[in-house]
């Protein structure tokens, strides 16, 4: 394992540590150990540990101990229209840390056009400087041409990324074609990347929101009117179709409505390497609050896609969650102030989207789930931490407690009760859009690389501890299955004799490819016919000369024979 | 008034025998007392009309502007050679026989004349008086023993002994089943590939369709991309009129989607008398339309009352998975399933259904080949969309494990698009669906071409023509693979072959039922026969059937075409050019009435807020609008499409986006705290 970025750390991670009496709850089982630290890693677990003097114990008194959170997805100090999120690495992961997440990853969105690569050292410039946890990123594919090609491969096996996000929705800007999607998805698929879908489909919306304009509605109900959850669905099934065509491995990011769940669901019924990512809101609020008289605070629920407005959204999207059908949860966290929000206050298609959550988010799944009795405590670590350190190939190092693990660890308290208001969380944010909501569950004491960040309520964070963790390709989570199933689909062409019959007459074709009935081209595509114009030219050209044309197809000369004979 | 000028025509028409005793009109009949005159010979009817047509063509001048043609042809036997050819003809004699019905008053010697108009427009040995004796009739809802009698390309009396006319030839049913003639919703018999045209034509596809018991087929009408739709359409209309031996109706596919189109589209529905047209998510770069082309599609087409047809298969992936498939060195056939894999049709079709329940239009699933694709339908149809689903005998039939055949020639002939599954569970899975309703009609796809054509692809599979027989096997497959086996009961099968594309169509109950009223288009059943199928004894020119040697019980014994018995005793007894084009009204009930309602309930509204005066970050004003998303930069790939940009833009500039936006004026600061602290509805206690 080496640790990039960990230069200009000073020697705080040599903290000692020492929790006794915990119940230490991974994954797969529950049991009650002592666990020891040092150096930012667990060195022991067992009973009675014999440990060097002078270390700091902590008792447990048989609370859980649970590896730290990891949030797969926020966006802190995302760039926006000259502007940032409010939530900086710093106040973001530091709200992070006291709901209990330990790693975040965040997205790198390069603006269309520029360098990939660029963008992620930009971004790695602003997250070493102010992170408090550790953190890893995912970079987005906004455009695809060659030299993205080149950079994703630079990004794979140089810079420690291993997942990236291509967009199905924003209309001009991010959305990517179906045959774009395709080739993305096959080079990636290639080279061990996990591709991450934005599912939406771009093209409708573009067109339902024209019309929500035109009917007068201006409003954040014209948000989630003009993305109704059916277009979520079909753009998943779509991805899955994709993806399963081109054998690679499918993230589906942002699963906020019953029906995107269920097509995921099915798709992993019939044996597709698909995971789905259901976010904190989805998880705990509806969309019914976009109908809210109170302009701000319906803004304030504005992501994409959005919250669905049928209320029973929630508790399905957790039963989903428990029942293995989705994986890992984000928070998809990405917060402006209500001004920024007001950038759109005339037209809903302009407000920033985007909703808190990294804060609440294990206490919610905590409350909702395993409170309810749809999940066990090993579940819960899985999808709040497990799962999403197996995508990220981080596993074992993230997401387990056990030798030689990263000290991240989480006491957890089943049973505190905690109001979630804007007026007391850590996010900069002045709405939360869990406002008022009482969760069951809340870390009682959260580590993170070997240092106590949060105990008795009160946070210690200091900005810029936070390491890149790199990730690398090909985790076997996802790539086990994909492996095994390249080498068994292979595609042979039958062996024929040749046919000699006779062959109808005609005009070879200038466009290759498309089997049918005309010649004429369309005048609307450019790129793409290229490839096929050369694919075909092998075959068309070298017809005309040969094959004297005419009469050849009714009798031919010798009768009919050969192959083309029929009984 | 009338009946002593009857007798008079009567003793007249004892006289001369060349006469046909076909020329009966449906006015006519109404007053039966008439009708039984009408037997009269040309000459003498002829010279009456010449002496009152005058007035007859004055008093329907008043009532009807369109008949005065007509009416001019009447006075002038030289004339009537030249009113021959014609095919409207038949039409506007429709249009005399209601003016007359409506003037009882007129002097007899008007219908004379009317009856004798009608002899000269329409073939002689069209129509004849027919009465089918002890069948079991069996429409979609029930079956039950009755006569059916027919006169005029009508049928006249369902029921136990009915009273009918002497000279009446009767056919004796045996107790056999009585069946509404099969509507075929989906041929191409004039799709010319490469400009070479399909080896069966109207009339050779039509002579198949009646020996397999289908007595109307609706054929595409597949315009080239750049072409006008409506000019397309007369040409397809003038050739079937010229060949077709049974009634057609036409779908008109829209190769391309744009303003002009519109105009087509509109004058299509409202004057030719088409609801149905395809679009098609395949064939990139050729027919293809995008996601958005296909929402503004959907949303006119509803508007127009227009049921959409969709090719549904992702033409993207198709292109990339060809170009792959390709490059491995797979030329033949087998490329043609392994480029198109199932859950490309099943996603397109899940896609399609999507946009039509987006802007609540009813979407009409053409070419159900695969599983996954009818399993797609079938969750759709529980959700409440309205969408209907059509299988084709080859995906019913067969399976797609032929292309993989060593005769290249076998091979290819399996070509079509969706391509048959290689799953040979298929079929039966879509029998299953097609007895449950969740699948509602059989098209054929047919579409033949011969093994030459078929060898253009022969070193390139994506050029071979696709296409595969099947017009004159679909109701016998049916029969054989659902009915034979208990899957469906009889009245199923009438409903999957005829009535439902009757239903969806707007054809019902004129087709699709044997009722009083409905065309005389009836089949009479044999559940047992076993024909074996084979080219050798098709009705196709064919010179290779996909399935070959394969058995079917269930045979027509008797078609009646138009009230004429058409195939009887393995025999066909046709004659080119007498199809008539049996035009469609928009909005069928069967699948408008649902989405009508539900325009009506579903009402969007605004929440009326009070207006936000709350801080408002300043942006720099963007050119562009629409996606609301962390940056504003145009994207150099992707070009924007000017009607959507548009309307927004205008929209935005509204919202404040003036010229002197990027000016700082009085920025920046007021976005932390403006100057008299946070109030109004911003504040968020």
């Amino acid at each position: 394992m080496s640790y990039q970025g960990k230069k200009n750390i000073p020697k705080i991670t040599s903290d000692r540590l020492l929790i006794k009496g915990g119940r230490i709850v991974n994954d797969d089982q529950s049991f009650c150990a002592d666990i020891y630290m040092e150096d930012g890693l667990i060195k022991q677990i067992g009973d009675n540990l014999i440990v060097p003097g002078g270390v700091k114990t902590i008792e447990a008194d048989g609370k859980m101990v649970i590896p730290g959170g990891i949030d797969i997805h926020t966006h802190f100090q995302m760039p926006y229209r000259g502007t940032t999120t409010v939530d900086d690495f710093c106040q973001g992961t530091k709200a992070a840390l006291a709901g209990g997440t330990t790693m975040i990853v965040d997205h790198v969105i390069p603006e269309p056009g520029s360098s990939l690569v660029e963008a992620f050292e930009r971004w790695r410039e602003w997250a070493d400087e102010k992170s408090c946890c550790d953190y890893s990123l995912h970079v987005d594919i906004t455009h695809w041409n060659d030299s993205v090609k080149q950079e994703v491969e630079i990004l794979l096996k140089e810079k420690g990324v291993n997942s990236f996000q291509v967009y199905m929705a924003y209309k001009d800007l991010y959305q990517m074609s179906n045959s774009e999607l395709y080739e993305i998805f096959t080079f990636l698929g290639e080279l061990g990347g996990i591709v991450q879908v934005h599912a939406e489909n771009g093209e409708i919306i573009a067109e339902e929101q024209a019309r929500m304009l035109e009917i007068g509605i201006t409003g954040p109900e014209g948000h989630v009117l003009s993305r109704p959850e059916e277009l979520e669905a079909e753009a998943v099934f779509r991805a899955v179709t994709i993806a399963s065509q081109t054998n690679c491995p499918l993230y589906v990011t942002r699963v906020m409505s019953k029906s995107a769940a269920d097509i995921i669901s099915q798709a992993r019924k019939k044996g597709n390497v698909v995971f789905g990512e259901p976010i904190t809101a989805s998880l705990g609020t509806d969309g019914t609050h976009y109908w809210s008289k109170n302009w701000a605070k319906a803004a304030s629920y504005v992501t994409s896609p959005p919250l669905s407005p049928d209320p029973t959204t929630p508790d399905y999207l957790n039963t989903m969650l428990a029942s293995g059908d989705l994986n890992v949860t984000g928070s998809a966290h990405c917060t402006f102030s209500v001004a920024q929000k007001a950038i759109g206050k005339d037209d809903f298609t302009q407000i920033p989207e985007g909703v808190n959550g990294v804060e609440e988010r294990m206490s919610l799944i905590w409350d909702k789930a395993v409170v309810s009795g749809k999940m066990d405590e090993n579940l819960f670590v899985a999808v709040t931490s497990t799962n999403a350190a197996k995508i990220l190939n981080l596993y074992p190092r993230k997401g387990r407690i056990a030798v030689g693990s990263d000290s991240d660890l989480v006491i957890w308290d089943p049973d505190l009760v905690k109001t979630v208001t804007a007026k007391t969380h850590n996010s900069a944010a002045e709405y939360n859009v869990f406002e008022g909501m009482e969760l069951r569950g809340a870390p009682m004491l959260v580590i993170c690389q070997g240092k106590i960040v949060l105990e008795d309520g009160k946070l210690q964070a200091t900005s810029g501890l936070g390491r890149f963790i790199p990730c690398s390709s090909f985790p076997d989570f996802a790539y086990k299955r994909i492996k095994a199933r390249k080498q068994l689909a292979v595609l042979r062409a039958v062996p024929r004799g040749m046919y000699d019959g006779p062959v109808s007459d005609f005009i070879p074709m200038s466009r290759g490819a498309t089997p049918s009935a005309s010649t004429r081209s369309s005048p609307t595509k450019a790129p793409i016919r290229n490839l096929h114009q050369s694919g075909f030219s092998l075959a068309g050209p070298e017809e005309a000369p040969i094959r004297p044309a005419g009469r050849r197809i009714v009798v031919p000369p010798g009768g009919r024979s050969n192959i083309t004979s029929l009984s | 008034s009338l009946s002593p000028s009857l007798s008079l025509s009567f003793s007249l028409s004892l006289s001369p025998s060349l006469s046909p005793s076909l020329s009966l009109s449906h006015s006519l009949i109404l007053s039966v007392s008439l009708s039984h005159s009408l037997h009269s010979s040309l000459p003498l009817s002829l010279t009456v009309s010449l002496s009152l047509s005058l007035s007859l063509s004055l008093s329907l001048s008043l009532s009807l502007s369109i008949p005065l043609s007509l009416s001019l042809s009447l006075f002038l036997p030289l004339s009537l050679p030249l009113s021959l050819p014609l095919s409207p003809s038949l039409s506007l004699s429709h249009s005399l026989c209601l003016s007359l019905s409506l003037s009882p008053f007129l002097p007899p010697s008007l219908s004379h004349s009317l009856s004798v108009s009608l002899s000269l427009s329409i073939p002689p040995s069209l129509f004849e008086r027919l009465l089918i004796k002890g069948g079991r009739v069996v429409n979609d809802d029930q079956s039950f023993y009755a006569d059916v009698y027919v006169e005029d390309g009508v049928i006249k009396q369902v029921g136990e002994n009915l009273v009918v006319p002497g000279g009446v030839r009767v056919v004796e049913a045996e107790g056999r089943m009585v069946i509404p003639g099969g509507i075929d919703t989906n041929t191409c018999l004039n799709k010319a590939y490469l400009d070479s045209p399909p080896v069966d034509d109207f009339y050779q596809g039509t002579k198949a369709a009646l020996a397999g018991g289908t007595t109307m087929i609706i054929d595409h009408v597949t315009p080239q991309p750049g072409t006008s739709l409506l000019q397309v359409f007369e040409q397809w209309q003038e050739v079937a009129d010229r060949k077709c031996c049974c009634d057609y109706s036409l779908h008109v596919d829209i190769p391309q989607w744009d303003e002009g189109v519109k105009d087509e589209l509109e004058v299509l529905v409202q004057e030719k008398g088409i609801n149905s047209f395809q679009v098609y998510m395949a064939y990139k770069d050729l027919f293809q339309m995008t996601d958005t082309q296909l929402y503004e599609a959907f949303s006119f087409l509803s508007n127009l009352g227009a049921v959409v047809l969709v090719h549904a298969e992702n033409g993207d992936l198709i292109a990339q998975e060809q170009k792959k498939i390709l490059e491995m060195g797979i030329t033949g056939p087998e490329g043609h399933p392994l480029s198109r894999p199932e859950e490309l049709e099943a996603e397109a079709v899940f896609r399609a259904i999507t946009i039509g329940n987006r802007v609540n239009c009813p979407v009409y699933i053409t070419r159900v080949m695969s599983k996954s694709a009818a399993d797609t339908l079938t969750q759709a149809r529980r959700k409440g969309c309205v969408v209907f689903g059509e299988p084709l005998t080859a995906s019913l039939a067969t399976d797609g494990s032929h292309y993989w055949n060593r005769n290249w020639a076998k091979a290819a002939a399996c070509v079509t698009s969706p391509p048959l599954s290689p799953d040979p569970t298929t079929p039966q899975h879509l029998h299953t669906l097609l007895a449950c309703g969740d699948l509602q009609v059989v098209g054929s796809g047919h579409c033949a071409y011969s093994t030459a054509q078929k060898a253009i692809g022969k070193d390139n599979f994506t050029l071979i023509p696709e296409g595969t027989n099947g017009l004159e096997e679909r109701m016998g497959f049916v029969w054989d693979r659902a009915a034979a086996l208990g899957k469906m009961d009889e009245n199923q099968f009438v409903a999957v072959t005829s009535t439902n594309a009757a239903k969806i169509f707007n054809l019902y109950p004129r087709k699709g039922r044997i009722a009083v009223g409905s065309d005389a288009d009836i089949v009479i059943w044999d559940p047992d026969r076993i024909k074996t199928i084979t080219a050798k004894l098709q009705q196709s020119a064919l010179e290779y059937n996909i399935f070959e040697g394969m058995e079917c019980r269930g045979v027509p014994v008797l078609v009646v075409s138009q009230g004429r018995v058409v195939y009887e005793d393995d025999k066909l007894n046709v004659q080119q050019g007498t199809g008539r084009f049996i035009p469609r009204k928009p909005f069928p009930d069967h699948a408008y009435q649902r989405i009508n309602t539900r325009n009506k309930v579903i009402g969007r509204q605004a929440v009326s807020r009070g207006v936000y005066d709350g801080p408002v970050y300043d942006v720099p004003s963007t050119p562009k609008y629409i996606t609301p998303a962390p940056s504003a930069k145009t994207s150099p790939t992707t070009q924007q499409p000017p009607p959507i940009r548009n309307l927004h833009q205008s929209n935005f500039s509204l919202s404040g986006a003036q010229v002197d936006d990027n000016v700082p004026r009085r920025s920046g600061h007021r976005i932390i705290a403006p100057p008299g602290g946070r109030s109004n509805i911003t504040s968020l206690g």
